[in-house]
């Protein structure tokens, strides 16, 4: 295989061509959805270009950037919380054989609750409080977390403590440079997960108890029938995490598999 | 010499492991007492799995479950003993580059100069940046020799240091550790299996019975380090060990006169 400069070529084809035919299939989609609007002409299903239209209205009023923020800000708080929590729980019982004994049905209860009963609950229990909204949110995902946390800690490997503990590395060190690049695999595969399951729920949440944000707002358009602009806020939101997907999570993994040969 | 105290002094009375109920424990050391002198360079000989990981593990003190004592003497300046590990396999961390495996065992602000001389001392002054996954199997051990050595111990442990490696690496790495310890003399404690590489390296050999594990000979080697390249000698020294220490024959596959062409690795099966 001397043709090596010839498939590097090809590689950075291959790239650009699965770009490209991202870029076409995203058109045909469009294609497809504002023919079938045509032809149907009903107020049930609006064109593409009307929800873009719309969406451009409620940047202008500004009502579209501001809901999405504060959703966005719901989001990011329970994500951290729901990470953060998840992770110490699923460390220790990853470490302690007792402790994994003694609450890992409490894990698979909460794993099992639907999302729903755990909002009601909340809201019942704590009242329509931005906290409880939030703490909801987290609730839900922390199990998951947990689970896999437990997984890549059960699979430390023991001989790298060890080394660290001969060469005295102390706690902080051990923790930074020896345990976490360890469990980074299954810290980003239960922030992956974690995202596409908390902003699904945190807009639950807002339809249920808060009078703002992007839940509250299709709520609000599911009242009045008004497709488009529940449209216009549906796009506008997949997109943004799909932007937090691509501007994130994927340079951070590529930056933590660096060393992968 | 008698006034010197003993870098190290372990008295394992007893190490066992407990196995799965029911099952009786396995004694893996059993009365094993060794002394080693400052700047002494002991091999610890015995057949495979009759405990030397063990003991050596517990002299680190990663392995607080034994019965017996274990002391290392303080640095001049009081602090405990530092103590640098070879480990069987290389160990570094192959998520940090080579520098980084290296500066993460030393005080933050000494590193960068502790290192650099390091890595040049065992000629991998060019693979800093590299990680572990993109060297050699060679070049990972003289990281891990050079990582043992660069916290300066007090005691340097090595278990198998050139076990399962080419002859060629081997010798190279042989010549770099003794290069290294002339530099930067320290106590060692090393394990190895092969008789001949015991001879080649050590000023004293300590040969170990099968489990549980006592001593059961001493063989101080008082032939020149630079005459230790010679085969001959070496065959020789190797030859009178086993004629006066007829229980190694046969305990251990790598301690019978199996011919030199062989590959290490193939020798030692691991």
């Amino acid at each position: 295989m001397s043709a090596s400069p010839t498939a590097e070529r090809a590689s950075s084809w291959l790239v650009s061509s699965s770009l490209a035919q991202r870029i076409a299939s995203v058109a045909l989609f469009i294609l497809v959805w504002q023919v079938t609007a045509e032809v149907l002409h009903s107020r049930l299903l609006p064109t593409a270009t009307a929800v873009f239209v719309a969406m451009v209205h409620m940047c202008a009023d500004g009502s579209l950037p501001f809901n999405l923020g504060i959703t966005l800000a719901r989001v990011a708080a329970a994500f951290f919380v729901a990470m953060i929590v998840g992770m110490a729980i699923g460390i220790v019982m990853g470490r302690s054989r007792t402790i994994d004994v003694l609450f890992d049905s409490w894990l698979v209860l909460l794993l099992n609750l639907p999302a729903l009963v755990i909002i009601v609950l909340a809201y019942v229990w704590f009242g329509l409080t931005e906290a409880a909204a939030i703490g909801a949110v987290a609730v839900n995902k922390i199990p998951a977390v947990a689970v896999t946390l437990r997984e890549g800690a059960r699979a430390l490997d023991r001989s790298y403590a060890d080394m660290a503990q001969s060469f005295q590395m102390g706690r902080w060190r051990t923790l930074r440079h020896v345990i976490l690049p360890q469990l980074y695999p299954y810290i980003f595969a239960a922030a992956r997960s974690g995202l596409a399951l908390v902003w699904k729920i945190v807009l639950i949440v807002e339809l249920l108890g808060r009078s703002n944000g992007v839940g509250f707002e299709i709520q609000l358009y599911f009242q009045q029938f008004d497709v488009t602009r529940i449209l216009a806020y549906t796009i506008a939101f997949v997109a943004v995490i799909q932007l937090i997907e691509w501007a994130l999570f994927q340079p951070l993994e590529r930056r933590a598999a660096r060393w992968r040969p | 010499m008698a006034s010197v105290t003993p870098a190290l002094v372990a008295e394992i009375r007893e190490k066992r492991y407990q196995r799965s109920r029911g099952a009786h424990a396995h004694v893996a050391l059993e009365g094993l007492s060794l002394r080693i002198e400052p700047r002494e360079i002991v091999a610890l000989v015995g057949p495979s799995g009759c405990g030397k990981t063990t003991f050596l593990n517990i002299v680190a003190g990663l392995d607080r479950e034994f019965n017996g004592e274990v002391r290392l003497a303080p640095r001049a300046d009081g602090a405990p003993a530092r103590v640098g590990y070879v480990f069987q396999e290389p160990r570094l961390l192959p998520w940090r580059t080579v520098y980084e495996n290296l500066a993460l065992v030393l005080p933050p602000q000494r590193a960068e100069p502790i290192v650099t001389d390091m890595l040049k001392a065992v000629g991998l002054a060019e693979a800093r940046e590299l990680y572990p996954a993109q060297l050699s199997v060679g070049m990972s051990r003289r990281v891990a020799i050079a990582r043992a050595f660069a916290i300066e111990p007090d005691l340097l442990l090595m278990d198998e240091p050139f076990v399962s490696l080419d002859h060629d690496t081997v010798e190279q790495l042989r010549e770099l550790l003794l290069g290294l310890w002339q530099v930067r003399p320290t106590t060692v404690l090393f394990v190895t299996h092969d008789l001949r590489e015991a001879l080649m390296l050590a000023d004293r050999l300590v040969l170990l019975s099968a489990p549980p594990a006592h001593v059961v000979g001493q063989v101080p080697v008082s032939l020149a380090r630079e005459r230790r390249h010679s085969g001959a000698e070496i065959e020789l020294l190797r030859a009178d060990v086993l004629r006066q220490h007829r229980e190694l024959i046969g305990s251990a596959g790598a301690m019978s006169s199996s011919p030199r062409a062989e590959p290490a690795a193939v020798r030692e099966g691991r």
